[in-house]
């Protein structure tokens, strides 16, 4: 799944343009998939399985997108003036390496400040393409960038920019890949825009109306030194979402998928996260109400460039995946 | 009134937070059972109670809206047999140290919230200033082996206040936001036993309105009702809210909503209903939004026109809120008379002061 | 650049008819939540022009007008009828605390004149005479709850809490500019009513006149659900900061500029624009030697914030005319920019075919 993964984190897809990202995924589930779609937003909806009398409609999202830099001034000078798509933070900017949808590549640079240990606002930073001037610049106003990265291997653990949510469309994969014999009828859906408020989400879910919807997302971790307070760590398993900041799981999803891992003996933990949401939040809204739930992977330094998942969470995401979707499903 | 106050503090005693309602919506579908013709349970925990009209088919709907869940907390970390939390709905952390807790475990078990001490806490916590949330602790008592086996992250805190009968019509306790609504649309339900109407009336106790408004934008959907009213409480004026356009006298009258999130029509028809009742009522003016199930109602599908009634309260979110009960009986008295008056010109009559 | 194809005879222009038109609504008061004043003036305009009209439970008002020939696309176009304004809260003795509705920088409060209620009655935000202030004091902004309306002592029984103002701006043509409150957005709307009076044959044409953009997009919300839409476009007015930065260097930040032409975004706070919609504009603008511009990225947005999201999505774009100084007294826009924008939106409408939907969106 390495290699998959490789592939995945590499691709250019930020919010809004995930054509690059989703044509991959497309290449990767053609044969494995009974019906694929794009729908207006640009999600990916690939159908898996016949509802038998004892399945349910399900619907899993893990979104293509990344997050990024749009353009919005070039100078006459060249220097390509930006701000953000979705949540970026500024401190992990400067000196930063970039490259845009058209293939141009630039580095983060920044106005003078009063002191070394200052951060730069988003409006006092600019990309610096190598242009001579205006003329000669290969961006515009509207072009999009994401943060160049490739990936490193360590072994138990993988870094990358955009393991948010890369990792999960892998996970998404190989469970469709491993998946055999399911009562259900299964959308994998591989969602846009999801870092910038979770739209395309909003619209897969009303195209589908599932009986039930698991997003499949990255959450953070309290594992670091003096970092922020939480139960989640990396390598103890994949995480079953109570809450976070933007939705709290229907808790029969919370039982049904922690009772699925003790009887598949995977490890798990719970989790409550205290900022950021996911998919799970607008499926659950959708039409008539939907029950939702998150399948979380453990990763560090989330929205920096140099995101660190465990690889055996990694497996263990999938692995319980497979397990919560092979039998009937009876929520209590 | 009595039972209908019996009502209200039983239903006040359980825990119901946002996307855990279970508990109390199974008292509350209890005593809406006989008064209904059916009862259901929307896909993420609504309920609904349908009481059919006597109209022909099709029959108009109108929808009534209470939210049924309360605010509390959430365990987020276990240290040393102490629990950390975070909130459920919002809460100002200068009203939890010293409060009785119920922890929802593998059993309950009561529980006091605790304020550690300043040398425990970093030096932006100085001692004096408000300790924030995050820095403060659940103790149950109990020795941290049984707290590991009793207690999980994710696992609910509730206020665990009694309700209190501060006067003969004055009860004080948690989760009266919006349990008093409940109770209002009780009463209006109990009414409705005694008048005919033609419109069929689902009763909805929502789920969600804390967090996400979860049950109003989902049971509009699956109902599709032609008007809609939220019921929700409003600021009642006592200590920290001074008279003010958006305050209102405890016990001297329901509020009537007014604003982009209600439609004109139905303000007026609530106004001429409340005078010609002999109600006193104030005007609740919402320049921008309602703050309750009513932003998601009016924008569900097509569109539904809404109305917003309030029950003032004091203290609101905390755990020793206080209503009254004749304002709760009042709003249950303008709903049921507005619902006996819908006929087959509602809609049409219901125009913008523009049209012809 | 030499246009490829010259604008047609047909291409609408922005005569006297339609600045009269402007005028109109510009002085109407129409603040969210209570935009009764403007629909009665939409529907008059419109009763001629489209096969379908109706007005929904939020006040909306959509006006289809169907295609001549098959097969059509469904074409929703949006234009908001409210605008920001005021809301009378409490009061006695003719003056009134009031409240914002919608984005308003209290800074442009102090000392304005003011249109109060269905009559319009004369109102003034007065502010303390200078003399009894320090310079330390002025620094500061007055709060809106310090700020009351003062209607004088004899309308006060005529004006009730409850009631809507606004700005008391008349509406002016100077020079090359237009110039009124609420051009924000009554530039939009008198667009869509000549849109809509031009519409294309193939089309069929979906014209929203929305309520409550300026208070979270819920008018347009409701309106795409109901009327489901193939694609849509917002047309709106955005602001134009085009104006000298205090140091005299070239500034970063503008957003549109003034005879920039009309202003197609990317992106703002709600909406990432369908590329092959952004692309169709840019191609008919080139074709037919429309000026137009990019709006920067960035903050703000349209009605096409709800339009997207609504059922299983719809591809949108925005449009919009520059304008300084929205959300106050007096926004300026330039007449030319309209009549561009209108030329462009009419071609694109005009040129678009259901093809535009059979490549996947980027």
């Amino acid at each position: 799944m390495k290699s998959l993964i490789k592939k995945l984190v590499e691709a250019v897809g930020p919010s809004g343009y995930e054509g690059a990202v989703r044509d991959l995924v497309k290449a990767e589930v053609a044969k494995l998939a009974d019906d694929v779609r794009v729908d207006a937003l640009g999600n990916l909806i690939v159908r898996k399985g016949k509802q038998r009398s004892d399945g349910l409609r399900i619907m899993l999202s893990a979104h293509l997108d990344e997050i990024g830099l749009i353009v919005t001034h070039v100078d006459e000078n060249g220097f390509v003036r930006f701000t953000s798509i979705g949540g970026v933070y500024p401190r992990t900017l400067f000196g930063g390496r970039v490259q845009f949808l058209n293939g141009a590549a630039g580095v983060i640079g920044g106005e003078k400040v009063d002191s070394a240990d200052k951060v730069h606002a988003l409006d006092k930073l600019f990309i610096d393409v190598g242009a001579a001037n205006k003329a000669d610049c290969p961006v515009k106003v509207g072009d999009l960038a994401i943060f160049e990265r490739p990936m490193i291997d360590l072994g138990k653990r993988l870094v990358a920019k955009s393991m948010d949510d890369r990792v999960a469309v892998a996970v998404l994969i190989e469970t469709l890949r491993k998946l055999e014999n399911s009562p259900h009828e299964i959308y994998f859906v591989f969602s846009t825009q999801e870092e910038v408020g979770t739209r395309g989400a909003t619209t897969a879910a009303y195209g589908i109306d599932p009986d039930l919807g698991l997003a499949v997302d990255v959450t953070a971790t309290g594992d670091t030194p003096k970092g922020t307070r939480m139960a989640v760590k990396l390598g103890g398993g994949p995480a079953v979402k109570v809450r976070d900041a933007g939705m709290l799981s229907d808790p029969r999803v919370v039982r049904w998928m922690s009772d699925t891992a003790e009887t598949a003996k995977i490890p798990y933990q719970l989790e409550v996260l205290e900022g950021g949401t996911t998919d799970a939040r607008p499926i659950q809204l959708t039409r008539a109400g939907v029950p939702v739930g998150c399948l979380s992977i453990p990763c560090r330094y989330i929205h920096s460039p140099s995101e660190m998942v465990d690889y055996s969470d990694v497996q263990n995401s999938v692995r319980l995946l497979v397990a919560l979707l092979s039998n009937p499903i009876h929520l209590k | 009134m009595a039972e209908l106050k019996e009502f209200l503090k039983k239903i006040l005693s359980l825990p119901g937070l946002s996307a855990y309602e279970e508990p109390v919506r199974e008292v509350i579908a209890e005593v809406w059972q006989p008064l209904v013709d059916e009862i259901s349970v929307s896909r993420i925990g609504s309920l609904h109670g349908l009481k059919r009209g006597e109209g022909p088919d099709p029959r108009r709907r109108i929808l009534l809206s209470a939210h049924m869940d309360g605010i509390g907390m959430m365990v987020t970390g276990i240290e040393d047999g102490l629990l950390r939390f975070t909130e459920i709905g919002g809460i100002d952390a200068r009203i939890l140290p010293g409060t009785l807790v119920t922890v929802h475990g593998r059993r309950e078990l009561p529980a006091y919230i605790v304020q550690p001490p300043a040398w425990l806490l970093p030096d932006d916590q100085a001692s004096g200033r408000t300790v924030d949330m995050k820095y403060l602790f659940v103790d149950t008592g109990l020795r941290a082996a049984e707290v590991a086996d009793l207690v999980r992250i994710g696992d609910l805190i509730s206020f665990a206040q009694s309700p209190i009968d501060l006067t003969s019509d004055w009860v004080a306790g948690h989760s009266l936001d919006n349990r008093a609504s409940v109770a209002a649309v009780t009463a209006c339900l109990q009414e409705l036993q005694r008048i005919r109407h033609s419109w069929d009336v689902w009763a909805v106790a929502s789920v969600q309105e804390e967090e996400v408004l979860g049950g109003a934008y989902t049971s509009p959907f699956e109902i599709r009702p032609d008007l809609a009213v939220a019921i929700d409480v409003t600021f009642a004026r006592g200590p920290g809210s001074p008279a003010g356009y958006n305050t209102f006298p405890l016990g001297k009258g329901a509020t009537i909503g007014w604003g982009p999130n209600i439609h004109p029509a139905l303000y007026e028809s609530f106004k001429t209903l409340a005078d010609k009742l002999d109600m006193p009522w104030h005007d609740d003016l919402m320049p921008r939004m309602s703050g309750t199930d009513a932003m998601a109602i009016q924008v569900v599908a097509e569109g539904i026109p809404c109305m917003v009634l309030g029950i003032p309260l004091r203290y609101m979110h905390t755990a020793v809120e206080v209503v009254s009960m004749k304002d709760i009986t009042r709003t249950g008295h303008l709903l049921a008379q507005f619902i006996a008056e819908l006929n087959v010109d509602t809609m049409k009559n219901l125009r913008w002061d523009d049209e012809s | 650049m030499t246009p490829k194809k010259a604008a047609t005879s047909q291409s609408p222009k922005i005569g006297k008819a339609q600045i009269a038109l402007l005028e109109r609504l510009s002085n109407a008061v129409g603040v969210s939540g209570a935009e009764g004043e403007v629909r009665k003036i939409v529907m008059a305009e419109i009763k001629d022009l489209a096969d379908d009209i109706k007005v929904d439970a939020l006040g909306n008002v959509l006006a289809i007008k169907h295609a001549r020939t098959e097969p059509a696309l469904k074409v929703m176009l949006a234009a908001h009828m409210d605008e920001v304004g005021f809301m009378l809260v409490e009061g006695e003795d003719g003056l009134y605390e009031f409240e914002t509705v919608g984005g308003i920088d209290a800074r442009q409060l102090p000392g304005k004149p003011v249109l109060v209620g269905k009559d319009h009655l004369p109102g003034v935000i007065g502010a303390k005479p200078i003399h009894h202030t320090t310079a330390d004091e002025r620094r500061n902004v007055i709060p809106v709850d310090v700020l009351r309306i003062d209607v004088g002592n004899e309308n006060g029984k005529k004006i009730h809490p409850g009631d809507r103002a606004t700005f008391a701006t008349r509406f002016q043509q100077i020079g090359p500019s237009l110039v009124g409150k609420a051009l924000d957005n009554r530039l939009g709307v008198t667009t869509l009513i000549e849109l809509l009076r031009h519409a294309p044959a193939h089309i069929e044409l979906q014209a929203a006149f929305t309520v409550q953009e300026e208070v979270g997009l819920r008018g347009a919300r409701v309106a795409a659900y109901a009327l489901n839409p193939q694609l849509a476009i917002a047309l709106d007015s955005t602001p134009a900061g085009d104006l000298p930065s205090w140091d005299g260097e070239e500034s970063p930040r503008y957003n549109t500029k003034l005879d920039g032409g009309p202003a197609i975004y990317v992106a703002d706070k709600g909406t990432l624009s369908d590329p092959r919609l952004i692309q169709h504009l840019l191609r008919t603008a080139e074709t037919y030697g429309i000026p137009c511009q990019m709006r920067q990225p960035g903050g703000g947005g349209t009605d096409a914030g709800a339009i997207h999201k609504a059922r299983a999505g719809v591809p949108v774009v925005s449009v919009s005319i520059p304008g300084r100084y929205a959300h106050t007294a007096a926004l300026i826009a330039r007449l030319d920019d309209w009549q561009h924008t209108l030329a462009l939106i009419f071609h694109a409408l005009q040129d678009l075919t259901p093809a535009i939907l059979d490549t996947d969106r980027s």
